[in-house]
């Protein structure tokens, strides 16, 4: 009997792209739904009561819920071409620094284009610190899975549609400060489940232009 | 050759103490070594010099950070007894679920109770409370959260419970008038040493609330 997998997601969100990158590299076909984040759908209310967010994986009925538990799931379940080594130190790592991504990428990004003068250059400063990290846990590997994708490749690529966005807001390169991030970004562009998947920057920074006027920033 | 095991430790923090009920669980042997927070061990700063936080485990000279991290790999290492993740994935996935559910919210609002007043420490108890009624809806009738046996997300909230007394004081409430069948199943957990020797005194976490109040002049 086939699987039947609906992704409840919203096209722009780092989060929703974590999933199906995994999806993509583990060559899962989908039902892709995007949802009306302003005004929500029942399947999706119904499928994460609790937060109410996507995305959310709809396996066989069953929702998994919260990105990288999803990303998780995939693994366990189409576990082909793994995410994680099967070493419990290495995995050990690999969960932290994939939730390191999730407490500090997302919050820096987004006040950096929320805010204006010290608030936000608060903002630069910490997200530069924050991908300098990240260079140094990549050392001289070709992605932080070591010669494939890995669980923090997949948690931290979708940003990369969202730097022109941080870039401009902020003005600054994060080429210019953060080279070896760039070139693994340029790296992981070059697998079609990356390169095919992930939202194209110009409309990103234009949705990111919808939302300023919603929140009434100039 | 025999395992090293190291816990960098704080005596009152839930994080650590969800640390010593699963390595108790596993019958791991370990060392513990308390940490001053306003005196950090070089020892903690070298094994976590991102986050400088405890818990941190140190296992063998390699230093596993962030509290839930830990656990998972406590499970994952020490495999031959008492696991604390489901076999099937889709319950695995519930399972971390419900354990990242109790560490995003019930810290948040726990804080909010001790620390705020007013409408910001109303909002901070009729959070905590609806997030422990979800947990009763999540716990059902079964034991333990884990089913038969304590699994990730009783490690995961337990430590909490010690906390509960300051919670109730501070925010003047009764945990066991709103939430009867979470207090019922702390009291199902204690009844296992592995908690039992882990949890810290409530009253004994109350004077230190207080001596932190002092220290940063909160009434």
């Amino acid at each position: 009997m086939a699987d039947e997998v609906i992704l409840l997601d919203f096209w722009p969100s780092p989060f929703g792209l974590r999933a199906r990158i995994a999806m993509a590299e583990k060559g899962v076909e989908y039902d892709y739904r995007d949802e009306n984040l302003r005004e929500k759908g029942p399947l999706l209310l119904k499928s994460n009561p609790v937060h109410k967010k996507i995305p959310v994986l709809i396996h066989n009925g069953k929702p998994v819920c919260e990105s990288l538990i999803i990303v998780q799931y995939i693994d366990e379940v189409w576990n082909d071409k793994p995410l994680f080594s099967k070493d419990p130190y290495e995995t050990a790592k690999a969960r932290f620094w994939a939730d390191f991504v999730d407490k500090k990428i997302y919050d820096c990004g987004t006040r950096i284009w929320k805010n204006k003068g010290e608030a936000q250059d608060q903002a630069k400063k910490e997200f530069i610190d924050c991908l300098k990290l990240l260079e140094g846990e990549l050392a001289e590997k070709s992605y932080f899975g070591g010669d494939t994708l890995g669980y923090v490749d997949v948690a931290l690529i979708p940003f990369a549609c969202w730097f022109y966005s941080y870039e401009t807001e902020g003005k600054f390169s994060i080429e210019e400060d953060c080279p070896k991030i760039m070139a693994w970004v340029k790296r992981c562009m070059e697998k079609e489940s990356v390169s095919k998947t992930l939202a194209e920057p110009q409309k990103v920074y234009e949705f990111v232009g919808v939302l300023k006027k919603m929140y009434g920033i100039e | 050759m025999a395992d090293e095991v190291i816990l960098l430790g704080f005596w009152p923090s839930p994080f650590g103490m969800r640390t010593r009920v699963a390595l108790a669980e596993k019958g791991v042997v370990y060392e513990y070594k308390e940490e001053d927070l306003q005196d950090k061990s070089p020892l903690l700063l070298k094994s976590n010099p991102i986050h400088k936080e405890i818990p941190v485990l140190n296992h063998n000279g390699k230093p596993i950070c962030e509290s839930l991290i830990i656990v998972q790999y406590i499970d994952e290492v020490w495999n031959d007894k008492s696991p604390l993740l489901p076999k099937y994935s889709y319950e695995r996935a519930h399972a971390r679920f419900w354990a990242d559910f109790a560490d995003k919210k019930i810290s948040d609002y726990g804080s909010r109770i001790l620390w705020k007043k007013g409408e910001e420490q109303e909002e901070g108890k009729k959070g905590f409370l609806d997030c422990l009624k979800l947990l009763e809806g999540e716990l059902g009738e079964k034991p333990y959260f884990g089913g038969e046996s304590l699994g990730l997300v009783d490690v995961a909230f337990l430590p909490f419970s010690c906390w509960f007394y300051s919670f109730e004081t501070c925010g003047n409430f009764s945990v066991e008038k709103e939430c009867p069948k979470i207090i019922a199943w702390v009291e199902r957990c204690k009844e296992k040493e592995s908690v039992s020797k882990s949890l810290q005194d409530p009253q004994k976490i109350y004077e230190y609330v207080a001596v932190l109040k002092k220290r940063f002049g909160v009434e």
